[in-house]
């Protein structure tokens, strides 16, 4: 049978744009059809934005990637309507345990927040992962949405000019020139695009290879994350092993520094490694072995322009918390609702600055969180290390060691703290909502909040009266109110009234909070709006 | 000369019997050589800073120590 990462899904297919008489203008261009791409090209179509994804490849994620996926990024899903399959196949779980040298120095369950749709995070193949969000693509193709997937167009040129760019694309036949109004890249780590406009991607490499394995095994291994520090089968070094769908088993070797790759990546050094970590009995097999050197970086500015980057070609981390495509969707989450503004002519095109500082801010934020766990992992002095070994040791013993144990810490959602775009607060309401947060869940008697929210400004009403439509300036804003019962609930207390008996929330397309109140006011409203807009 | 501002850290004598104190640190250390007691007093550190829990006091110890 043919694996679904050797299967063409979106296979060439000559386009009318390669017999033009001169090069058609598109209002967006989307360059890479990785995760990011394909989330900024449903996101984009979902608000009847025509939009041409170019990639130059007709498959999905080849080798291993990424497995972890938060929570937030699975609500970004839900709301591109593609949540549902990726958490049916995926792998939750909640224990961890951690091990020091040869024995475990504690486990750790990790309970849930009552009333949340999502779990924490899912385990769940990158393959799946854009496969699924291929069906979507075809799905909203269907429903008649402007989306045009074309495989195997490579980008090889573009010329960025005041009003428009120009993208040179290379194919199976020929080349072709197509003209964009807006170009979101997100052509990946090693971006072409980022190249050919001569831009920077400064940061710190970590001088760390890792082996990554991908094991098919018949096991009866409970599905938990084990994490070692100094294991006796790769002394000095860390490991991981986590649990994925269909009985895959993903493996992280740290090696060091000094080694020679390819002869790591032989069966005959991997197998004795693997069979030493998972016992001699364990039967497996070995899908993908690779070895990554990992890197914390990101561009100076995610915004030339035109061209807006996004995704690994914008930042990278290390992937100690799974924050790669978690914090990509994130930028796309964040800048799709703003580019459709601009191009309708309903918000000024430095909204799109807004774009820059916030996801930069949440770039920045992962960075910091991927470079402190590194450092924990990998400690880069003889004091760091004492340091290290110290907090495992106590961590065996006593309770107050372990929440300083980092062997990465799970992607949590960004709030843009001090974004231009935030609006009025109320001090006693509780901090997790403040604005520049994406908006909490909680159980309604509609269904969940979540899925009420998002793709458009909307005012949350808790417990007082708000119109259900209002418009300013061509924007419109819907109410979504919540029943007397729900006013009342704890976790509506706790989530969203603290000390206050009513609120109103203005949220913005993706689902962040902009802007809060007490009571409604249409003045307040329309000054929140105007702000959350770039508008003044 | 920087000047005193008044912090959270207690810097006037806070340990009953300072003797006492004193000898048992350097009890505790006894027989071990410098690694076991570079990982001795890590830990003691770690414990000592949970005890304390408060972040402005303990930035102001880590300046102290570094000062
Ligand atoms: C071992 C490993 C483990 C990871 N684990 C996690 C994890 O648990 N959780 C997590 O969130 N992240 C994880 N990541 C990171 C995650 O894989 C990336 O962040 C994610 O793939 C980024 O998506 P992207 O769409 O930005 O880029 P990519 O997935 O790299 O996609 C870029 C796309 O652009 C296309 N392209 C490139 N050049 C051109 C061109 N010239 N013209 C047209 N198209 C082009 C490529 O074909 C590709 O399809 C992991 C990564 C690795 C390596």
């Amino acid at each position: 049978m043919q694996k679904i990462f050797e299967t063409p899904l979106y296979p060439y297919k000559r386009s009318e744009d390669q017999d033009a008489a001169k090069p058609v203008r598109h209002p967006v261009v989307v360059i890479g059809a990785g995760p990011i791409g394909l989330g900024a090209a449903i996101d984009l179509a979902q608000q009847g934005v025509p939009v041409v994804v170019l990639d130059d490849n007709d498959k999905v994620s080849f080798g291993s990637r990424a497995i972890c996926f938060a929570k937030r990024p699975l609500e970004i899903l839900d709301r591109l309507g593609c949540g549902d399959p990726m958490v049916d196949k995926g792998v939750t779980w909640n224990t961890g345990k951690v091990f020091f040298g040869e024995r475990q120095v504690y486990a750790f369950n990790l309970q849930a927040e009552p009333e949340h749709k999502r779990p924490a995070f899912i385990n769940l193949q990158q393959y799946y992962f854009e496969q699924f969000m291929v069906e979507r693509v075809r799905a909203i193709q269907e429903e008649g949405a402007p989306v045009d997937l074309r495989g195997n167009n490579k980008v090889t040129g573009i010329k960025t000019c005041d009003d428009h760019v120009v993208l040179d694309i290379e194919t199976p036949e020929g080349t072709y020139q197509i003209e964009a109004d807006w170009v979101v890249a997100c052509d990946g780590a090693g971006s072409p695009v980022r190249s050919l406009m001569g831009l920077d991607f400064i940061g710190r490499v970590f001088e760390d290879n890792f082996l990554i394995a991908d094991v098919v095994m018949d096991a009866d291994f409970p599905t938990e994350r084990w994490f070692w520090f100094d294991p006796p089968f790769n002394r000095g070094q860390s490991a991981l092993l986590h649990k994925q769908p269909d009985g895959v088993w993903r493996i992280d070797l740290q090696l060091g520094w000094n080694i020679d790759k390819e002869e790591e990546k032989k069966p005959e050094n991997v197998i004795p490694r693997l069979t030493a970590m998972l016992g001699q009995d364990a039967k497996f097999e070995l899908e993908w072995v690779s070895i990554y050197t990992f890197q914390c970086r990101r561009m100076e500015k995610f915004r030339h322009g035109r061209v807006l980057f996004a995704g690994d070609a914008a930042h990278q981390v290390s992937p100690f918390g799974a924050r790669g495509a978690n914090s990509g969707l994130q930028d796309t989450d964040n800048l799709c609702w703003k580019l459709r503004l601009v191009m309708d002519g309903l918000a000024p095109d430095t909204l799109l600055d807004t774009y820059d500082a916030e996801r930069v801010h949440g770039a920045d934020e992962n960075i910091m969180n991927s470079s402190r766990s590194t450092d924990f992992i990998t400690p880069k002095s003889d004091m760091s290390r004492i340091f290290r070994n110290a907090t495992l040791d106590l961590s065996e013993k006593f309770d107050f060691a372990r929440p300083l144990v980092n062997s990465g810490r799970l992607s949590v959602p960004c709030t843009y703290d001090g974004s231009v775009l935030n609006g009025h607060d109320v001090a006693t309401m509780p901090e997790r909502t403040r604005p520049g947060s994406p908006a909490v869940d909680a159980n309604t008697s509609e269904g969940w909040l979540m899925d009420r929210l998002g793709g458009r400004f909307q005012l949350l009403a808790i417990g007082t009266d708000v119109p259900e439509m209002l418009e300013f300036d061509g924007i419109t804003v819907k109410r979504v109110a919540l029943c007397d019962g729900d006013c009342r609930s704890p976790v509506i207390a706790n989530r969203y009234l603290g000390k206050e008996t009513t609120a109103v929330y203005l949220l913005r397309p993706d689902q962040h909070v902009a802007a809060r109140w007490v009571k409604f006011d249409r003045d307040a409203v329309e000054q929140a709006l105007k702000t959350a807009t770039a508008n003044g | 000369m920087k000047k005193q501002t008044k912090g959270k850290l207690c810097t006037a004598p806070n340990i009953g019997s300072p003797d006492d104190f004193y000898e048992s640190l350097l009890a505790i250390h006894e027989g071990l050589g410098m690694d076991e007691s570079d990982a001795l007093n890590a830990r003691l550190i770690l414990i000592l800073a949970n005890h304390i829990g408060d972040g402005e006091v303990l930035q102001e110890a880590l300046e102290a120590a570094r000062a």
